[in-house]
């Protein structure tokens, strides 16, 4: 057999290779995965916000019949298993680590109080409502002032802050004592949250003879799940396999340690059955991560003719009841991008982390990005108007320059080395999207009414990291039919790796990518994976494909030089087959069919290490229209412009992009998880919980630039799953503000709903900050 | 989310769902298109003993259009309406707000006699049966009666249909070639509930004056209601951009508004007042913006 793979397929828009799965109806998700005898299990979830449990009163529900158990934090070991952290692991977390089944106290409305086991779902939600619950209520937390009503949700604490640090580089107070211009502002991006179209779900199976627990559902992290599960369970790692299936999307929410992830196995263990899990909606908005919930109050100090001379921000995030897996992430990195790509050489940043009585928070793509940017950048037109300096030319003179990087913004967290940008031509994306836009033209219809709806356009500029480190792994093994199956640490949430794996392996060793198989669907394959958050599947589990690529070259040429009695050196791997100078040839699967038993499958490790992540960059434009007297914002064009490094599949980058906008802009018009005041979630349906649909916003372009490589991977790649997000209410913040300016209405919070943006215009009194 | 134990039965005639109803003394619960009615148990917000299928009584589904006007059976889908090409000239109105409910999987299966009984005050066809003077037509153990549009909804999901009862076809009068009318609807999303809208009619007199104006909006927390204040303002008057403005303005006043989660009552006064003017607008023939629902 030859088979010949002559063009590269790097940077060709090959077409995905999981969609006809998908398409055809063949996609397997965790609702999907059936074993005989399975059980179902739902949760008894707080339906107060904050209280002490004072009775649980189950023999109602357990007379039931077809109830096979009901858990409680009683039946669960003591202590109650906490989850571990796996980002921003700071010490000043440790008190508020989330136990997996709520024993004392209730914080949220949603956590777990109970796992029932029934022979179907239905009846499981039957027993629940036979449950007799009795609790306490105690004064819910719910706004920033955390500690002003002396109600604490960790008594122990005394304080409702988990964390306030501060970070500086330069002189801000300085900078500000001497400005010629200071603005100060307060912003606030709402709650909101991923929403994926498939909700979380896991099926737990327990094998008492290994005794092994076989979990289906992981995603995005599973090595990660399975080291924190075995911990918990008291069982060693290679006990417990994760499998990955399918799924509908991550976004950032989905494959974290939840309280779920432990009750689900433990009541398998505890009926000797499998037990499917799979969340409905309502439990998933109430449940899974919530995120954003940032706010921040921003000061600019500038010179006159516009250099921007210092910074101070204080960022607040709602962290919800506990600290999860993600740790800080959301307000850190909101501190963290505030400076954004601008030279300021005097920046100051205050971080808090506030615990209230809501559903926990963690990371949703572009994780105190998209707050950070909105933030700044709103900020940043607001003094270009003072100053009456155009908004592009404002951003002219502060953009990085080429010639400045790499350029340090200094250490902007405790747990953070300095913040290094890269490599890049920010000036350049930024008037490619001008350009794209048609900055100059629109001019003309800037704030005006038009068809009785006032126009307007507005650009943001972002710079935005990826590719997280340290590791990758890979394992590449020669099948015994002489395909090749190349397992990764990555997760596949819909992102297209097992296409672009593929590509970065075909062209690595030269043949097609039908000779591959991508698998990432079990722990039990590799000894480690990162996953995939933080934009690193493309950087470094793709560097990892390549390395384990090249390895896997070397380790069929070494194959075939045994077989075929030559020297390694006169042996090349060509068009699928090893052949030697003299013309002897041997083909993968001959290689495969040679070895023997106990040689097992040729198989060989990648690896990849980098200490440094991505730092891709870009401006986003919008132009809106607003129609004064319903509030409703029209996108009527909108630009993403993202230099990404390398665009492995050109057509993917596009559609991730496309698909990020349309996320962004859901929150910054529909998206928001609202609360009332006893911290009751009033949105716990897709009734409430608006999100955008496939007809809200038709008129989206993403341009992804290759300007400039990014230089810790050999692929080049930066970041390109978050960059069409994270600017989105920045540039349509912009707009609406441009285009209401003769109203003097600012956009400062979102969303902006209709009724938001009817009352900027008509009762500007009740919206000033 | 997942339903709780219920049985379940499909009569063959609509005697014999009666004779159900009545033996189940309201514990039963008819299911027409089960748009509305499923999340409601999957919530577990009612818990009947039983579902009656009506969804394939014979003869419910019928558009008959006659001199009388429009007759639509109780199972007429959001989609029969759409399709149905004649119905855009025998009732204009009816059509292009019907264009406004929900999305296509829905559509192929709500019925009109669902969304009324259910009479969710956001809906658009409750607010044309009270705005229209339609008639619903009401089937129960005493035999066949017939309740006026605007006394057929008490509430937000209240009606005057006993429990033994069932909707069985809904009469609107005919609609005169020459009548002005216009519908503007305000929702978030294309497909979602209203969060206001204008329902508006009017004939011409000899002397180009509106007359008999009807003017129905949804808005109010209850249910869609008629705005007597504007329709008083609109008789005997020429229908232009100064009366508009007048319209829009009591109609604003008129409108009786509360709060929920998306939508303050101030605003919704205004959006009310900003619907009215714009159905009227179309339907003087003053002004064409298209404005997306
Ligand atoms: C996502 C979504 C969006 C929607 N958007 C809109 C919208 O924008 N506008 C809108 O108007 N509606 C909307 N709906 C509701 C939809 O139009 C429903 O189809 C309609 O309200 C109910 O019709 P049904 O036939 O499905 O009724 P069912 O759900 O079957 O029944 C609803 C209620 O009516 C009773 N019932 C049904 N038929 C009869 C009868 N003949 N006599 C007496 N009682 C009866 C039932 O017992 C039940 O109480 C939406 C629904 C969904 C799920």
């Amino acid at each position: 057999m030859t088979i010949v793979q002559n063009t590269p397929l790097v940077g060709t828009s090959l077409e995905r290779l999981e969609d006809e799965r998908f398409l055809s109806g063949r996609g397997q998700y965790v609702a999907d995965v059936r074993k005989a005898g399975m059980l179902h299990a739902a949760i008894l979830r707080s339906s107060v916000a904050h209280g002490r449990i004072v009775r649980i009163g189950l023999d109602a529900a357990r007379a039931l019949p077809g109830i096979h158990a009901i858990v409680t934090a009683a039946d669960i070991p003591q202590p109650i298993p906490r989850i571990p952290l796996r980002l921003v692991p700071l010490p000043e977390f440790a008190p508020y680590h989330q136990p997996v089944i709520a024993s004392a106290k209730v914080r949220y409305v949603g956590e777990p109080i109970a796992v029932v086991v029934a022979d179907s779902r239905a009846l499981a939600e039957d027993a629940i409502d036979l449950i007799e619950i009795e609790i306490d209520n105690l004064p819910p937390i719910g706004d920033r002032d955390v500690d002003a009503s002396g109600s604490f949700l960790f008594e122990e604490t005394g304080t409702n802050i988990a964390l306030r640090y501060h970070t500086a580089s330069g002189d801000p107070d300085g900078a500000f004592a001497t400005a010629d211009y200071t603005r100060r502002e307060t912003f606030q991006i709402q709650r909101h949250t991923a929403a994926p179209m498939e909700t979380r779900g896991l099926m737990a199976q327990w094998d008492e003879s290994g005794p092994t627990l076989k979990l289906y559902g992981a995603a995005k992290v599973p090595y990660f799940n399975r080291r924190a599960l075995a911990a918990m369970m008291n069982l060693p790692e290679t006990s417990l396999e994760l499998i990955e299936v399918d799924v509908g999307g991550g976004f950032g929410v989905r494959g974290e340690f939840y309280p779920e992830d432990y009750l689900i196995p433990f009541a398998a263990r505890l009926v000797g059955k499998p037990v499917s899990w799979i969340e409905d909606r309502r439990e998933h908005l109430m449940a899974t991560n919530h995120s954003r919930d940032v706010g921040a109050t921003v000061e600019i100090a500038c010179t006159k003719d516009g250099t921007i001379t210092g910074l101070r921000g204080e960022v607040f995030g709602d962290m919800g009841a506990y600290i999860r897996t993600n740790g800080g992430v959301v307000p850190t990195a909101a501190g963290m991008f505030l400076q954004g790509p601008y030279r300021i050489a005097n920046v100051d940043i205050t971080v808090l982390a506030l615990m209230t009585n809501k559903t926990p928070v963690g990371t949703y793509r572009g994780p105190g990005r998209f707050e950070a940017n909105f933030f700044r950048e709103r900020l940043l037109d607001m003094a270009a108007a003072d100053l009456g300096i155009d908004p592009a030319e404002f951003r002219r003179i502060n953009l990085i320059r080429e010639d400045e990087l790499p350029y340090s913004i200094g250490k902007r967290a405790p747990h953070l080395p300095d913040a290094v940008y890269d490599t890049g031509d920010y000036h350049a994306a930024f008037e490619r999207c001008l350009t794209e836009i048609d900055w100059t033209g629109k001019a003309a219809v800037q704030g005006r009414l038009i068809d009785g709806r006032y126009h307007g356009v507005g650009i943001a500029s972002f710079v935005e990291s990826g590719g997280a480190g340290p590791k990758e792994t890979s394992r590449f093994v020669l099948e015994k039919d002489g395909m090749v199956t190349i397992a990764v640490g990555s997760s596949m949430l819909g992102q297209g790796l097992e296409t672009t794996f593929s590509q970065i392996a075909s062209d690595a060793l030269n043949i097609p990518v039908s000779a591959f198989r991508i698998d990432h669907g079990s722990t039990a394959r590799l000894a480690d994976g990162l996953g995939s958050y933080h934009g690193r599947s493309i950087i470094v589990g793709g560097s990892a494909v390549l390395d384990g690529a090249e390895k896997f070259r070397t380790a069929v040429i070494e194959a075939a030089a045994n077989l075929l009695g030559r020297p390694n050196a006169e042996l090349r791997f060509e068009n699928g087959a090893v052949v030697s100078d003299a013309g002897a040839s041997i083909s993968l699967s001959q290689i495969a069919a040679s070895r023997r038993p106990d040689d097992g499958l040729l198989s060989v490790d990648g690896i990849f290490l980098v200490n440094k992540p991505t730092y891709s960059y870009g401006t986003h434009a919008a132009y809106v229209a607003v129609d004064p007297d319903t509030g409703r914002v029209e996108v009527l064009d909108y630009v993403a412009v993202e230099d990404v490094g390398r665009a492995i599949n050109p057509m993917i980058v596009s559609g991730q992009a496309i698909g990020a906008l349309v996320q962004g802009l859901g929150g910054v018009f529909l998206d928001h998880l609202i609360y009332d005041e006893q911290c009751q979630l009033l949105t716990a349906s897709f009734a409430d919980y608006l999100m955008p649909t496939a007809t809200d916003f038709p008129s989206l372009r993403s341009v992804a630039l290759e300007l400039r490589l990014s230089p810790t991977n050999p692929l080049g790649a930066k970041s390109a799953g978050e960059g069409g997000m994270v600017p989105v209410a920045a540039a349509v913040g912009n707009a609406v503000g441009a285009a209401l300016q003769s109203c003097g209405a600012q956009p400062r919070t979102l969303p902006l709903s209709p009724s938001k943006v009817w009352s900027l215009i008509h009762e500007p009194a009740a919206t000033a900050p | 989310m997942k339903l709780p134990d219920l049985d379940y039965i499909r009569p063959g005639t609509l005697q014999e769902t009666i004779d159900l109803l009545v033996a189940y003394e309201g514990e039963a619960k008819l299911v027409a298109g089960g748009q509305s009615l499923m999340p409601m148990l999957a919530f577990r917000l009612l818990a009947p003993k039983i579902l009656i299928d009506i969804s394939r009584l014979p003869g419910l589904n019928a558009i008959d259009i006659g001199p009388d006007g429009v007759r639509l059976g109780a199972l007429t889908t959001w989609r029969d309406i759409e399709r149905h090409a004649a119905l855009k000239t025998a009732h204009p109105l009816l059509a292009a707000a019907i264009a406004h409910v929900a999305h296509y999987q829905i559509r192929n299966r709500g019925t009109v006699g669902g969304s009324l009984a259910h009479s969710d005050p956001a809906s658009e066809f409750p607010a044309l049966v009270t705005t229209c003077d339609a008639d619903v037509v009401v089937h129960g153990a005493g035999g066949e009666r017939v309740v006026k549009g605007s006394e057929f909804v008490l509430g937000a999901m209240t009606t005057s249909l006993e429990p033994d009862e069932m909707i069985t076809g809904i009469r609107f009068p005919a609609w005169p070639a020459a009548r002005r009318w216009g519908f503007e609807e305000f929702a978030r999303r294309r497909g979602d509930f209203a969060m206001a809208a204008a329902v508006v009619f009017y004939d011409l007199d000899a002397g180009g004056r509106a007359a008999d104006p009807h003017i129905g909006i949804i808005g109010e927390p209850e249910r869609a209601v008629r705005l007597a204040a504007v329709e008083d303002l609109l008789t005997g008057r020429v229908i232009d951009r100064d009366v508009i403005a007048e319209a829009r303005a009591i109609g604003e006043q008129a409108a009786q508004t509360s709060d929920d989660i998306h939508t303050p009552a101030k605003y919704r006064k205004a959006l009310i007042g900003t619907m009215i003017e714009r159905a009227l607008m179309t339907a003087a023939g003053l002004e064409l913006r298209p404005v997306a629902a």
